[in-house]
This record gives C-alpha cells, sequence and structure tokens, in this order.
C-alpha cells in the first residue's frame, strides 16, 4: 500500500499526488504498473480540473491500458473503489486490481466548497431552497443525540481532542497539533452545535492498495498478506427528512450486520477500527451503530477512554478524519492502508499502534450524511 | 517540495445553471404560488410522499393523488448555519429545522421569525408556502 502525506497539498496536482501512494503501493507489492489488469479510483472530483480523473492519474503512472473506472459513494468512494476491485478480483476475473483514492479539494475556495459539498444532500430539496451544509447535516443529528442521550459539547470535544493527539503522532495527517477541550469548545461556530473543532478539515491527499487473489499471493510469495474478510453495503434515503432518527445512520448499522455475518465475527472480536468521522457527532453514532456499544453510550466511551490506545477498542489512532483529514474520495482506501499497517504491527510511533488479539481490523466508511454505508473487515 | 506553490489560473471558466425539471410536480409548485403546500398519495399502496413524487417508489405505480397539507406539526431536531456556501453568502444565519407533521410526514425546511435560543424539540410549528419576487418556497413559523 501506499499514502500521500495529506494536507495542503498545493505543491502538487492530482496525478502528481496519486504517484505518491500508487509507486510505493506497486513497489510493495512487488509489481510494476504493466502487471496490473485493473484500476478503480475512488474519487469525488468536482473539485478539481479534471472530468475524468481516473484514465489521467492512470496515464501518468503507467497504468494506461489497465481496466478503469472512477467510483462515486460521496465520502465512502474510496470503500466503493475498493468494493469493486475487490469484487473483480473475487469472481476470478482479475487476479490482481489497484484501488486508489485520490482527491484535491483546495483547488478552489472555501465557500464553493461548502457549496459542492452541500448539494450533495439532496439538491433539489434540500439545498436549492434551505442551504443545507453537511456540519447542518451532523448538527441535526447531535442536536437529538444531545436530547436524547445526554451526550454534551464536551463530549464532542473529547472526540477532537483525542483525535488530534493521534494526528499529531502521524506524520501524514493534515493537523499535527493537539489542542484541549477549552479550545476545542472556544472554537468559532459551523453549524449549531457544532464548532470548528467538530469538523474534519478540507484536505489533499491519495492513498492506494494491491489486491490480488489468493493464487496470486501465493505465486508473488507476498509474506504478511492482510486479507479482506468481508465488505459490507447499505444505504439509506436521499432525503434526510425521510429518516426515522437522527440518533444514528441505518445504513452503517445495516453495513456492519452484513460484514459481521460475512466474516463470522462479532464487534467485540474487533482489535482495531477506523470510523467515519466526518464531524465528532459521526464517531459517537459510529461507536454505536457498528455494536461496539449500546445506542446513546457512545459518548461514554470516549469519556472512558476506552476507544484509546489501550481500551477496549481503539477506534482512529492515526487521527480520523478530523484530523488526518478528509479527502473525500481517498478516505476508504486510507483507512484500508492504516489498518493493514495496524494489523502487520508496523505503525510508528509504537505509542498509536493498537494491541492485536484477533489480527481483526474494521473500517467504516459514510457517504453524504449516511447515504451510502461501507463496513469492511480485514484480516491477518 | 517547493516553498511557496505555484499554480496557474485556469483560463476557462464554467458558469453553470441547471434548468430543474417540474413538469410533474408542477402542482406543487403552483400551489405554493397559491399559498397551498401539497403532498401525494399513491392511489395504489396509500403512502403519502413529501416531497411529492409522480411515481410511487414503494410500489411501482404512477397514480398518485395530490393531498394538500395542513402543515401543523412539531419540531423533531434543528441547527442554525453560520458557515454557509458561496450562494447563501447574503443571508444571516439561517436554522434549519425538520418537523413531524401531523399527518405522518416530516419536511425540512427553514424555521423564521424565531431566535434560535428559543426553539426546543417539540415546539408546535407550521409548514406554510412562502412567495419570493422571483421564485416560491415553504418554511417554518412557530404556532
Amino acid at each position: 500500500m501506499g499514502h500521500s502525506r495529506f494536507g495542503d497539498r498545493s505543491d502538487v496536482n492530482l496525478s502528481e499526488l496519486s504517484f505518491e501512494a500508487i509507486n510505493p503501493a506497486l513497489q510493495s507489492a512487488d509489481l510494476t504498473a504493466k502487471e496490473i489488469p485493473y484500476m478503480s479510483l475512488g474519487s469525488m472530483g468536482v473539485w478539481s480540473e479534471e472530468p475524468l480523473p481516473a484514465v489521467v492519474i492512470a496515464e501518468y503512472c503507467g497504468l494506461t491500458g489497465a481496466g478503469l473506472v472512477r467510483c462515486e459513494a460521496a465520502c465512502a468512494s474510496g470503500s466503493a473503489a475498493a468494493f469493486n476491485a475487490y469484487s473483480a478480483v473475487r469472481s476470478g476475473q482479475m487476479d490482481t486490481a489497484l484501488v486508489v483514492g485520490a482527491e484535491k479539494m483546495r483547488q478552489i475556495d472555501m465557500p464553493t466548497v461548502m457549496e459542492m459539498i452541500g448539494r450533495a444532500g439532496y439538491y433539489m430539496w434540500e439545498f436549492e431552497n434551505f442551504g443545507m451544509t453537511f456540519p447542518a447535516y451532523y448538527a441535526i443529528h447531535a442536536v437529538q443525540h444531545m436530547e436524547k442521550y445526554g451526550t454534551t459539547e464536551e463530549d464532542l470535544a473529547l472526540v477532537a481532542v483525542k483525535s488530534h493527539k493521534y494526528g499529531a503522532m502521524n506524520p501524514r495527517a493534515h493537523l499535527q497539533h493537539e489542542i484541549t477541550v477549552e479550545k476545542a469548545l472556544a472554537s468559532s461556530m459551523v453549524a449549531w452545535p457544532l464548532k470548528l473543532y467538530d469538523c474534519c478539515p478540507i484536505t489533499d491527499g491519495a492513498a492506494a492498495v494491491v489486491l490480488a487473489s489468493e493464487a496470486k499471493v501465493k505465486e508473488l510469495g507476498v509474506e504478511d498478506p492482510v486479507w479482506i474478510e468481508a465488505i459490507g453495503v447499505s444505504s439509506d434515503t436521499a432525503n434526510i427528512s425521510k429518516r426515522e432518527t437522527y440518533v444514528g445512520l441505518e445504513a452503517s448499522v445495516k453495513a456492519s450486520k452484513m460484514a459481521y455475518n460475512i466474516a463470522g465475527i462479532l464487534p467485540k472480536d474487533v482489535d482495531v477500527a477506523n470510523v467515519h468521522d466526518c464531524f465528532t457527532i459521526a464517531e459517537i453514532m459510529a461507536y454505536e451503530d457498528l455494536g461496539f456499544c449500546k445506542k446513546g453510550k457512545g459518548a461514554k466511551m470516549v469519556r472512558e477512554g476506552e476507544t484509546e490506545v489501550g481500551g477496549r477498542i481503539p477506534v482512529n489512532v492515526d487521527g480520523g478524519l478530523k484530523a488526518k483529514g478528509h479527502p473525500i474520495g481517498t478516505t476508504g482506501v486510507s483507512m484500508l492502508a492504516e489498518l493493514t499497517k495496524q494489523l502487520r504491527e508496523e505503525v510508528k510511533p509504537k505509542s498509536r499502534q493498537a494491541p492485536m488479539k484477533n489480527y481483526v481490523a474494521l473500517a467504516h466508511n459514510t457517504g453524504g450524511t449516511g447515504h451510502y454505508g461501507y463496513v469492511t473487515i480485514l484480516r491477518r | 517540495m517547493v516553498d511557496k506553490p505555484l499554480s496557474l489560473k485556469s483560463s476557462r471558466t464554467l458558469q453553470i445553471t441547471y434548468n430543474l425539471p417540474i413538469s410533474r410536480t408542477s402542482k406543487f409548485w403552483e400551489g405554493l404560488k397559491e399559498g397551498k403546500v401539497y403532498a401525494t398519495t399513491c392511489q395504489k399502496c396509500g403512502v403519502l410522499h413529501f416531497p411529492p413524487v409522480a411515481d410511487c417508489g414503494e410500489c411501482g405505480s404512477s397514480e398518485v393523488e395530490w393531498t394538500k397539507l395542513d402543515g401543523e406539526g412539531e419540531i423533531v431536531t434543528f441547527t442554525q448555519v453560520f458557515v454557509k456556501p458561496a450562494s447563501f453568502s447574503k443571508e444571516p444565519p439561517y436554522i434549519v429545522a425538520v418537523a413531524q407533521l401531523k399527518e405522518g410526514i416530516k419536511a425540512l425546511a427553514w424555521l423564521t421569525g424565531i431566535k434560535r435560543e428559543k426553539v426546543k424539540a417539540g415546539m408546535k410549528v407550521k409548514l406554510v408556502a412562502k412567495v419570493f419576487s422571483d421564485k416560491v418556497a415553504y418554511e417554518f413559523v412557530p404556532l
């Protein structure tokens, strides 16, 4: 696998950024670009100039001739690309496939980025007249979660503090500084009650992983393969008004149940997880939706440090979307790269390496406001 | 890596305005002009749809009838948007609410005529049509 440095990457274009991930991914698999028969790209791409990023990236990285597709599942595009490539390999069509996530979000001004993301709720019914933004969508969840379960703004701040703590240990993270609860609570209002430090940054970044069939893994003599055990998928309504409640994301619940069933595991078997914390409330809801705790007990998990390294189940110990950054189409692939390292116990510094018992990791990637749900289970 | 990133400004710019087809839901938009908010009811399975639809995704029927909503309901959840999208930049921070209507459906719209500090889940509101000089919409007002 390969992973670019995340952040404001105005120093490179989309292809150059992708090369930073693709080249190391190929080298680590001991493959050349010409040996890759299929590449699946996760990218939203509306903020950068190329409407067909897959072909542009493939040409730049020497992959011309491979089968190509760009997958869109909003912020879960990276997982959608992984599912697409996994299906290609699993079906026997391909012996190897390259999964790439690439996003350059900082080539246009910030209000226009807010516009492009906000439009991705449901343009016709929630943006045209009402200007919904993604912070606003997650804010309406935070409001109901607080009212129903007593989650507080301090609890949300604790999630941000945890993310920044691990982001500060991750040289690839966008935000590599620690923060305090006070600083998070004092930050400017974005969509009440969510403040600046409740929100992930606007980030550029790329990540890549090589998938191979069991036979190909043997042929290549891969010493320490990490296996995709299951990918669970689901979705929810485009109109947020059609959801039953605003205390969780049903697509996450359904996708995780599917993944647990296929992999034959329970939530308690997971050694380390990356969850989709585009906003702090999203991480708390994810704990509950994925079955790491009972509904309404998510804030308690963060208060008691259960999701820190050394806790019951370490979550987002790479900084998460909140501090590592959230290049939309890249995030799902970045999660797979990070969890592969975790499973191989190669994370440096050791202070952010989760202890392994079952060698099982979970990636939870949500697209839109819970529109798309992807849960991937990896095992070493 | 260079210290100060260099970039070119793209010399080709786009300004996109989409045409939004409303032929099959025109009664909804006409209704707003007359101060009415309509939903659609599937004549086959009876499901009430809001926002209105011309085809019922629940049962596959295209036989839908227009149902005028009374619009009374209760706030389920809400927020106030401070960091706004480019095309809303001139608006003061606006409150968006989701309310459960007594007809059994939920709707999302701006809540006007009240400060956010006074808004609470469970508060009674009414969904009303709103006519602007250049467009029609709908909003919640406190009851």
